[in-house]
């Protein structure tokens, strides 16, 4: 399996390195689906350039990255490149052994149910075999790694990508079952960008299944497990929001970081809803809706907690999703790291609902995002109401994704306990529905 | 008897009463008021008026309370005790003067209004007291002043020194404000006249008509408050006020395409007499010679004296005309001062000045954009440092590691950069920087910005119209043609001593380049419901899917019975022949 994967990556650095030596590199960097003011390249830059002046970054609205990248970048400003081809790599191996790790896990517990006789017996079809198992870690690596929105993200050396590193760290080490490695970098992530905060639910919750820790909350050992995974978590935190402190000697970075993601006072236009949503405030409810709109990303978490406790990877997928589309300044490199996982999830075809549709509808956004947008900026014949009509359709679309993903996934637990073919008391085919 | 004991009183009084204010005169505070006009005929045939209004007081207004004004008006007095200003600077200013045509000015303000300040020590917040001090200025001269807000306020660091007498520079205690969009009209002449003593009623004020005034390509008038010492010995602190009105008449519109002015031409008015509370009355037309040629410049009636100063560099010869002089009313009971030009002027060889400059935007689009300013060194074989300060607003976001100097072709580092990035809504960008410019070259600063989305509310009523960027300002030490001599202040004209010079090679010279206008993309006016609404409905699409599947279960269907419509339905496919539902 070796083989094919450094393939797929050697294809994935050609086209990184073809499009950076293009004309097309300074075209990308400029987009602002790509770049948003918390991960643009030129802020990087010109965070650093402000630090050589001798005036502290976060003294001014520019620049809203964590310390931590200043410190990175300081040494290593002349391989930019370099770095955001091999974070790319790096983030492609990850998930690439996070998956395969993961589908050991899944045909050890499929084959554990079937001896318990949990499964009804007509569901042969459904079970997913070794087979169709064996390309998928392929398929997540390609699928990250060639998806148009990474290689965009790379040129235009957003550090969305370095996110996503992070982020695909963590998850590989959540599968692997190290509790202290999952703890440093959901600390890093958080560190990051606030949102991965909540992840925090979905790697608990594999931790513990993988411990064998039955989820109740009356267990000892259950609230044991938590208190510990949350301790590493929250002193890895305190740890390196310290040495933050120490690189510039001041807390400027939380006001100009964390106060930024969640304040949202810049108002670029995005993929996101944010921008025209509060362009288009009354002065005077601003302050109640951007508490709407943030507890929005949050609270979805304990509801899928309590219906995915025995799925945790398809949370951590839905809720990746939900960070990506309800973010305060979203790319489409977020979209592009839960779109890698989509092929894990490539049994549950035959259970989608609109998937050609939704699939159409993300094509055809994502192609009218930089004509609407030259047509409002450059040729001024049209205004910000279109660039904001395809934000919205490219939400819903991604929306739309998630929830038939998660109806099919739903569907497909109740046929495998319950039978494929389900019959009414008269002996009809029987119709299901959600009630 | 009575009569006589009262003029016997009378008398004792009459006696004392001099006396008394004799011996009080050395108690009394004197002060001083100097008027003077300068006309300048510049090189394209337009003509400059400068009005200059001095008023020196030998009082300490900071110090004892100072009850009693004479002419020094007391809404600037009171300002100045109240709020412990040490030095004020206001002017209000519409149109260009376009340094490459008409040359040098003799003290150039900004399109707008601009204020910068000097606070004493004493004053413990000044943002405080700049905030008061704006409001109050805003009244007493009916500007919009009160939109001086931080926002628009900057601390320079090294262009503005103060101008009057300073103990210590604190830069701390400097506050600039610039409004490029504010209009001047006649509601700002009118206060600003008001404080002049003798009003507009008498001296060199009564030609200062509005309708004359703003039909010109450039009318600033400004207001000057600075601590001079009182005498050589610099023991003791006066207080001057500088009321000073630039207007260039344009040789087309005023001038009717002639070249020649006269007083009556530039204000449709003529002197009549002078100012009694004024102790000197002068006017001073500038009859240099231009490409060493013998007087091309014919004044008439003849001047009572000729005056020669070597002003800005530059050798210059006026004629004076003293209102104070009884010669100059006898023949007439007006003084109408007619400029004639004796042989038509050559106008290729336009003298051009030492130090110009010149500001645009660059860019395409409403998302980015650049910023050039082109400064001009034109000195054969002098090169002379220059400070520039520029005020960028918030809402362009500028990316200083794109700041690129070039000079001829090469990159120019600046020795000196203040740069304090702007917060969004709060302070704008502050970018100082002190740049070498060589002999006789073009010096090129470019800088790149982003224009930010505003929220609807924050837009001017027309927000197509562009939003202004306030002019940068060029303060340098420009090497002179001819080496000046230390000037008097008492002695000597006006306009010779507004700018302390230190020593005579070079003047101090205060440029400020053109305004911007930058449009900003805008969002839909007409859209805050919609844009709620349909984005709530996003949402809550999403909320709703997600509510749906995490709280229902998977059910097989029951067979239901029918409602209405089915059976509807049923009797429409009887009908048909087809089977029911």
């Amino acid at each position: 399996m070796a083989a094919p994967l450094v393939l797929v990556v050697l294809a994935a650095v050609t086209v990184r390195a073809a499009l950076y030596r293009s004309s097309l590199a300074a075209f990308i960097a400029e987009r602002v689906e790509v770049t948003s003011p918390l991960n643009a390249w030129k802020r990087v830059v010109e965070g650093l350039a402000l630090l050589d002046l001798g005036v502290s970054p976060y003294s001014g609205a520019i620049f809203h990255e964590t310390p931590l990248i200043i410190y990175l970048f300081h040494f290593l400003i002349e391989y930019a490149e370099l770095v955001f081809m091999i974070t790319d790599v790096l983030t492609a191996v990850a998930l690439y052994l996070a998956i395969q790790d993961f589908n050991k896990v899944v045909f050890k517990k499929q084959k554990l149910l079937i001896e318990l006789d949990k499964y009804a017996p007509d569901v042969a079809e459904l079970i997913q075999t070794p087979m169709e198992m064996h390309y998928i870690p392929l398929k997540v690596a390609l699928f990250y790694l060639l998806n148009p929105y990474t290689v965009m993200s790379c040129v235009a050396k957003s550090t969305c990508a370095i996110n996503n590193s992070v982020i695909a760290f963590f998850i590989l080490a959540t599968i692997k079952g190290s509790a202290f490695l999952s703890a440093v970098f959901l600390a890093l992530a958080t560190y990051q960008s606030l949102y991965p905060l909540t992840l925090f639910a979905p790697a608990l919750l594999y931790l513990l299944q993988r411990q064998f820790i039955p989820v109740k909350l009356k267990s000892k050992s259950f609230w044991l497990y938590t208190m510990q995974y949350a301790s590493l978590y929250l002193c890895s935190l305190v740890v390196i929001i310290c040495l933050s402190f120490f690189l510039l000697n001041s807390w400027d970075f939380i006001p100009s970081v964390y106060g930024f993601i969640l304040s949202v006072p810049d108002l670029t236009p995005n993929i996101g809803l944010f921008w025209y949503f509060f362009a288009e405030m009354f002065e005077h409810f601003s302050l109640f809706f951007v508490c709407v709109f943030q507890i929005n990303v949050f609270f979805y978490t304990i509801p899928l907690a309590i219906k995915l406790k025995e799925h945790p990877v398809f949370f951590m997928f839905v809720q990746l999703a939900i960070i990506s589309i309800f973010k305060s300044y979203p790319t489409v490199g977020d979209v592009a790291l839960y779109m890698a996982f989509l092929p894990v999830w490539s049994h549950l075809y035959r259970f989608l609902r609109n998937i050609f549709i939704l699939s159409c509808v993300l094509i055809f956004c994502s192609f009218l995002f930089p004509v609407l947008w030259h047509l409002w900026i450059y040729a001024g014949s049209a205004n910000s109401n279109f660039y904001y009509a395809i934000t919205l359709t490219f939400n819903i679309g991604q929306i739309l994704l998630i929830s038939d993903y998660f109806y099919a996934f739903l569907r497909r637990e109740y046929y495998l306990t319950h039978g494929l073919h389900l019959t009414r008391q008269d002996g009809t085919e029987a119709m299901l529905v959600l009630k | 008897g009575g009569m006589a004991a009262a003029l016997l009183l009378l008398l004792l009084l009459v006696a004392a009463g001099p006396g008394r204010g004799r011996a009080g005169a050395g108690r009394e505070r004197r002060d001083t008021l100097r008027e003077e006009l300068l006309l300048s005929p510049l090189p394209t045939g337009d003509v400059a008026a400068t009005f200059q209004f001095r008023t020196r007081w030998d009082a300490d207004l900071q110090r004892g309370a100072v009850s009693h004004y004479r002419l020094f008006p007391k809404a600037l007095g009171r300002l100045v005790a109240a709020l412990g200003v040490r030095e004020l600077h206001l002017a209000l200013t519409q149109g260009f003067w376009r340094t490459r045509y008409w040359g040098q000015p003799p003290l150039q303000a900004p399109a707008g209004a601009e204020l910068w300040v000097w606070f004493q020590p004493t004053v413990t917040d000044v943002d405080k007291a700049w905030k008061e001090l704006s409001n109050i200025l805003s009244g007493i001269f009916c500007a919009s002043l009160n939109f001086i807000d931080s926002t628009n306020t900057v601390i320079p660091t090294a262009s503005f020194k103060p101008l009057g007498l300073a103990n210590g520079t604190d830069h701390h205690l400097l506050r600039y404000a610039v409004l490029p969009r504010e209009v001047v009209c006649t509601e700002n002449l009118t206060p600003w006249k008001k404080l002049l003593p003798c009003g507009s009623k008498a001296g060199l004020a009564v030609l200062l008509k509005a309708e004359r005034l703003f039909h010109s390509s450039y009318h600033s008038q400004a207001v000057h408050i600075r601590p001079i010492c009182r005498d050589a010995s610099c023991l003791a602190l006066s207080w001057e006020l500088r009321q000073t009105l630039t207007v260039v008449f344009d040789f087309f519109s005023s001038g009717q395409g002639k070249k020649d002015w006269s007083l009556f031409k530039m204000f449709s008015r003529t002197l009549t007499d002078t100012c009694p509370l004024a102790s000197q009355s002068k006017v001073y037309v500038d009859i240099s010679p231009k490409n060493k040629e013998k007087e091309l410049l014919e004044v008439s009636p003849p001047p009572t004296s000729v005056h020669e100063a070597v002003v800005q560099g530059d050798k210059k010869t006026y004629a004076v005309y003293d209102l104070l002089s009884p010669s100059l009313f006898n023949t007439s009971r007006s003084l109408n001062v007619q400029l004639k030009w004796k042989r038509p002027q050559d106008s290729s060889e336009m003298p051009i000045p030492t130090l110009h400059a010149q500001r645009y935007v660059g860019g395409y689009g409403l998302q980015t954009g650049e910023i050039c300013t082109l400064i001009y060194n034109t000195h054969p074989y002098r090169a002379f440092p220059v400070i520039l300060l520029e005020t960028v607003p918030w809402y362009l976001r500028l990316y200083v590691h794109t700041l690129t100097i070039i000079t001829k072709g090469k990159e120019n580092k600046p020795s000196y950069i203040h740069y304090q990035p702007a917060q969004d809504r709060r302070r704008p960008h502050l970018l100082e920087m002190l740049i070498q410019l060589p002999a006789n070259s073009v010096t090129k600063i470019t800088i790149q910005f982003e224009r930010a989305l505003l929220k609807w509310t924050e837009y001017p009523p027309d927000p197509n119209h562009g939003f202004y960027v306030g002019s940068s300002v060029l303060s340098a030490l420009v090497p002179s043609v001819t080496a000046m001599k230390d000037v008097d202040v008492e002695q000597s004209p006006l306009f010779t001593s507004l700018f302390p010079s230190s020593d005579g090679s070079s003047y101090f010279v205060r440029l400020y380049t053109e305004p911007l206008l930058v449009n900003l993309p805008t969002p839909d006016f007409s859209m805050p419901y919609n844009v709620i609404c349909l984005t709530c409905t996003v949402v809550a699409v999403c909320y709703g899917s997600f509510y749906n599947l995490l709280t229902r279960t998977f059910h097989v269907e029951e067979p239901s019975r029918g409602g209405l419509a089915k059976r509807l339905a049923n009797v429409i496919r009887k009908f048909r022949g087809v089977p029911p539902l």
